[in-house]
């Protein structure tokens, strides 16, 4: 029986009207059919439409947003001519959406069994009696533990994972046939997304369902989906088959992405894709990525290109899709070559450096001291060299920021030692500080949006370190404002500028300009690229390995990505529970031996490589503070060995001069 | 060029960019036209109205509107037109005034508290707290009651009541901006704490204080109105619209135009103060959604 095209969106456009009263087209001619057991990825960067095509598929558009030209259908159903009520019924019942952190977004004051029988009760035939056992049925369907005591658990208490879990049962109560989902894991650690991948890999299949999978995040991709679609300004720019899409990219826009993407198994820092989409309002004569294109031509400029559909299989928007042999995966850029430090200075030094949030009362801490929770973090001893990048890993809470803020003078140490440049200690407050410490650490956070003042423009958010530190004015200050906006690759006309004005990688470029205007000699990095696209990243990597060259700054940089962590440092730390698990050079942390955290961390990476599968060595069960005594990762711990595991801290094992393993297991068998 | 001039005209451009985002809006086109016909009406009604709106016509009693009396005559047999033109003069004049003072006083507090923080901050929210959940009303006339009325004593009271919401607003404000990271990065480079209240702080928290304050000016009307209606705002025989349609309404019944006259000038100034709000607050970008009335 040949498969009926359960989604069938055809010459889709859809667009705002301008204040100008101009139609602006967001989504161009697309084309796109799902069948039940298939799963498409679609992917492309922020503003490339995917989220706007993925909401169109069940006939919904954002306010503002409307059909310009074209049909969706679902099963047959048109969904743009539809009766409300029956559209209604089809959301979230034959059709459910897993939107973006809806696992934050269940509601806060109801028990999870309760949401669900809600659920349940909207789209599912269930009668009122059965109710209670399909919520544990759903619960062990997305294999959450206990789903029994979990009905009675409010969201709070489940971890952003378990969160997610639930709100994918939920999506499950209609026994829905088609699903969509929006960035289903962004924000979840890698553990946790590694093993929801699996289990949307396994619900696809055992239910054949037609899922649409909207991610920038290749590695997801390629675990779930058997065919990608690549956009581009809001048109589909290549179509395929994962492998082909992912393996061997017919675009040039789909081969930049990819080579993009920092991968486990090469030690050179990513591609940059230069440049930035076109926006929606600007006018494109020819091909919509011709500007960043290295094949890009006469005819690319003034005539727009076709979807070429080859005998392959693929349909390819390019011209030249023949000569895209020329962009060899790897050109020129050779092999990261570290800075030779090791005959360095320090730079700073990290003894025995503990931190706690828990601020025991007088009375507790008189009468029950034995119940003051252990410290935040714990044991941290590090000595930086001059011009290293040294990384931190770990999963979401495992203190990263705190030891960077903690550095930085922003959170108090409960014990230990801050040495900068081989002085005397740091006061642990900012405050405290002396003046000329305060220019010679300087920190860049993950979210621009939220580092970079609203209302101030790059002049003023550059002015302020210029001022404070070297009391420029007037003139010079403009001068030196306008240098370094230039080593960011970003001109003099973006003083003016809100950041409001400014894209996503622009305005870190800022605040990365903003950190080096202090001339500082250590610069802390959290998750400084976490919230930018791939392309974008690759960009903020580079730019930060040229400035570092140039002035042999020594970076801290924290982030939960291993495969960046391990293209941009020297050395890296992996953190579990704010201990340090491993501690060592990058190439012998990323191999083995390994300690079982870095293992499992490593197992769960997600490549863009539809033939690599994740091996899962641990849960994904999130601990809210670590243990006591013994190993910090004993609750967790695939090898643990024991009782010795609960109550003695693992001895530090050099396995080779400079990398250190904190645990029990013997050197010969790890 | 220095860097002050920069800034106030980047000011300035703010304004103009904020400005048009309201115009774009029809909310803010209706709104703003509503508010500004008001202002134009309380300053040109006294040359415009056709009559004196103490003038008594013991004839006109409660006539019904005619072609020399447009909306008719009160049961003093004032002509209502008048007097509706002038009705609104005290009340934008009180609140004109009250209004800023409050969005100041409040501001200020507001921020102070969210500054300090910890233990002192939570007690005296709490007092804020129990403070807001007695009925206003209440609290107003035990003001009024000992003080006495009239525009001296209306104008610190309105002002003081309709400050202590604004202490809440500004104070969650300022929680919200200070722990942003924008914030911490400038406590980490060592700024002092002057210069990150007045260059980091403040002007984000003015955004929120500014449409809170259009929001503070239409429950104030609304406040003065009602103190008035219940015979406590504006004496007679000035022209407010509170006061006519408590005169009115007895006569309600056979003479409605009485009500209906003041109830118009009312409802629109204050429908045009909720619009351009809304306009301003979404020009600024603000979610005004939480904001609960007083
Ligand atoms: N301000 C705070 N007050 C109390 N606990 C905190 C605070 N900030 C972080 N924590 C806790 O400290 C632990 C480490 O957090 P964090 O340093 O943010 O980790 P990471 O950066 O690795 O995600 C977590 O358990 C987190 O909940
Ligand atoms: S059509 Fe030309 S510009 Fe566009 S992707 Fe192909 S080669 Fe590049
Ligand atoms: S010390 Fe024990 S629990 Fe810890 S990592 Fe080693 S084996 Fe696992
Ligand atoms: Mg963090």
């Amino acid at each position: 029986m040949p498969q009926s095209l359960f989604i069938d969106i055809k010459n889709l456009s859809v667009g705002y009207t301008s204040r100008s009263g101009k139609t602006i087209p967001v989504l161009r001619d697309v084309n796109l059919s799902i069948t039940r057991g298939d799963s498409i990825g679609l992917v492309g960067e922020s503003g490339s439409g995917k989220s706007t095509l993925a909401l169109a598929a069940m006939g919904y558009f954002k306010r503002g947003l409307h059909v310009i030209s074209g049909q969706v259908q679902f099963d047959g159903i048109d969904m743009l001519n539809i009766e409300r009520n029956a559209l209604q019924r089809l959301r979230g019942g034959r059709l459910a959406l897993i939107p973006q952190n809806s696992g934050q977004s269940l509601t806060p004051n109801l028990r999870i069994g309760q949401q669900i029988i809600e659920a349940l009760r909207l789209h599912s035939d269930l009668p009122a009696t059965g109710f209670d056992a399909g919520v544990i049925d759903l619960l062990s369907q997305v294999r959450l533990p206990d789903p029994i005591g979990l009905t009675d658990r409010y969201p709070h208490e489940l971890s952003g994972g378990q969160q997610q879990r639930v709100a994918i049962a939920m999506a499950l109560a209609s026994d829905p046939e088609a699903l969509l989902l929006d960035e289903p894991t962004t924000g979840l650690d890698v553990t946790t997304q590694a093993h929801i991948m699996e289990l949307l890999r396994d619900l696809a299949k055992d239910r054949n369902l037609a899922m649409l999978y909207v991610s920038h995040d290749l590695g997801a991709i390629a675990r779930v989906c058997n065919k990608v679609m690549v956009m581009y300004a809001g048109e589909t720019v290549l179509t395929g088959s994962a492998k082909q899409v992912l393996l061997s990219p017919r675009h040039p826009y789909a081969h930049g992405l990819l080579a993009s993407i920092p991968r486990l198994n090469e030690a050179s820092l990513p591609q940059a894709l230069d440049g930035r989409p076109p926006m929606p309002s600007e006018t494109i004569t020819g091909c919509a990525f011709a500007d960043r294109c290295k094949l890009a031509d006469q005819t690319c400029h003034s005539s727009p290109p076709p979807l070429n559909h080859l005998e392959t299989g693929e349909a390819v928007r390019c011209f030249h899709h023949d000569q895209i042999g020329q962009l060899n995966r790897k050109p020129e850029k050779s092999a990261r070559s570290n800075p030779v430090v090791a005959d360095k200075d320090i730079a700073l030094s990290l003894a025995n450096l503990a931190v706690s949030y828990s601020r025991p009362g007088l009375l507790s801490k008189l009468f029950t001291p034995q119940d003051t929770p252990p410290s935040t973090v714990d044991r941290i001893t590090i000595d930086i060299k001059k011009g290293e990048t040294l990384g931190l890993v770990g999963e979401s809470g495992s203190g990263k920021s705190t030891i960077l803020k903690t550095i930085a003078g922003m959170v108090p140490a409960q014990s230990g030692n801050i040495i900068l440049n081989q002085t005397e200690p740091l006061d642990t407050m900012v405050e405290k500080r002396p003046a000329a410490y305060l220019r010679q650490v300087q920190i860049i956070f993950q979210n621009p949006d939220d580092s970079l003042n609203p209302r101030h423009t790059v002049a003023q958010i550059l002015a302020q370190p210029l001022r404070l530190y070297y009391g420029l004015s007037g003139t010079p200050l403009r001068d030196r404002s306008i240098a370094i906006l230039e080593q960011v690759r970003l001109g003099e006309h973006y003083l003016e500028r809100l950041p409001s004005q400014l894209s996503g990688g622009e305005k870190q470029r800022v605040a990365i300009a903003r950190a080096f205007a202090a001339d500082p000699e250590i610069i802390l990095c959290d998750e400084v690229t976490s919230a930018l696209d791939v392309s974008v990243q690759a960009a903020v990597l580079d730019l930060l390995d040229v400035l570092k060259r140039q002035d042999g700054t020594t970076y801290i940089f924290v982030s939960h990505d291993l495969a960046v962590v391990k293209a941009i440092s020297d050395r890296v730390a992996v953190l579990y529970q704010g201990r340090i698990c491993e501690i060592g050079p990058v190439a012998a942390v990323y191999s083995a031996p390994f300690h079982p955290y870095t293992d499992a961390l490593l197992g769960a990476v997600l490549e863009p490589d539809p033939d690599v599968a994740p091996r899962l060595t641990a849960d994904d069960a999130v601990e809210l503070s670590p243990p006591k005594t013994g190993c910090p990762f004993q609750r967790r711990c695939p090898r643990k060995l024991g009782s010795i595991c609960e109550t003695n801290i693992p001895t530090a094992q050099e396995i080779a001069p400079g990398h250190i393993i904190h645990c029990h297991i013997p050197q010969v068998d790890l | 060029m220095t860097v002050s001039s920069t800034s106030h005209q980047q000011e300035q451009g703010r304004f103009i960019t904020v400005m048009k985002d309201i115009l774009a809006r029809p909310s803010g086109r209706i709104g703003l036209t509503l508010v500004l016909f008001h202002i134009l009406l309380a300053l040109l009604s006294p040359l415009i109205a056709p009559y004196d709106f103490k003038l008594q016509n013991s004839s006109l009693m409660l006539s019904p509107p005619s072609s020399e009396h447009w909306l008719g005559a009160d049961h003093l047999g004032r002509d209502i037109l008048s007097r509706t033109l002038m009705g609104g003069r005290e009340a934008l004049l009180v609140t004109g005034i009250a209004t800023p003072l409050a969005v100041i006083w409040g501001g200020f507090i507001g921020i102070l508290f969210g500054l300090v923080g910890g233990r002192v901050d939570e007690v005296l929210m709490r007092v804020v707290d129990a403070f807001l959940s007695l009925p206003w009303i209440l609290k107003m006339l035990v003001l009024i009651v000992t003080f006495g009325t009239g525009i001296g004593v209306l104008i610190p009271t309105l002002t003081f009541f309709y400050g202590i919401p604004v202490i809440r607003v500004a104070r969650a404000a300022t929680h919200d901006i200070i722990a942003r990271d924008f914030v911490w990065a400038a406590k980490a480079r060592g700024h002092s704490r002057i210069s990150i209240i007045w260059r980091e702080l403040l002007p984000n928290v003015l955004d929120t204080l500014m449409v809170e304050g259009a929001m503070r000016w239409s429950w104030m009307l609304l406040a003065f109105s009602s103190l008035s209606f219940l015979g406590f705002g504006v004496s007679p025989p000035t022209p407010d619209w509170g006061l006519m349609i408590s005169d009115a309404r007895g006569f309600m019944s056979f003479a409605p135009w009485g009500v209906i006259a003041p109830v118009i000038g009312l409802s629109s100034l204050i429908i045009g103060i909720n619009l351009s709000a809304d306009a301003l607050a979404k020009a600024l970008g603000i979610d005004r959604a939480q904001k609960a009335p007083m």
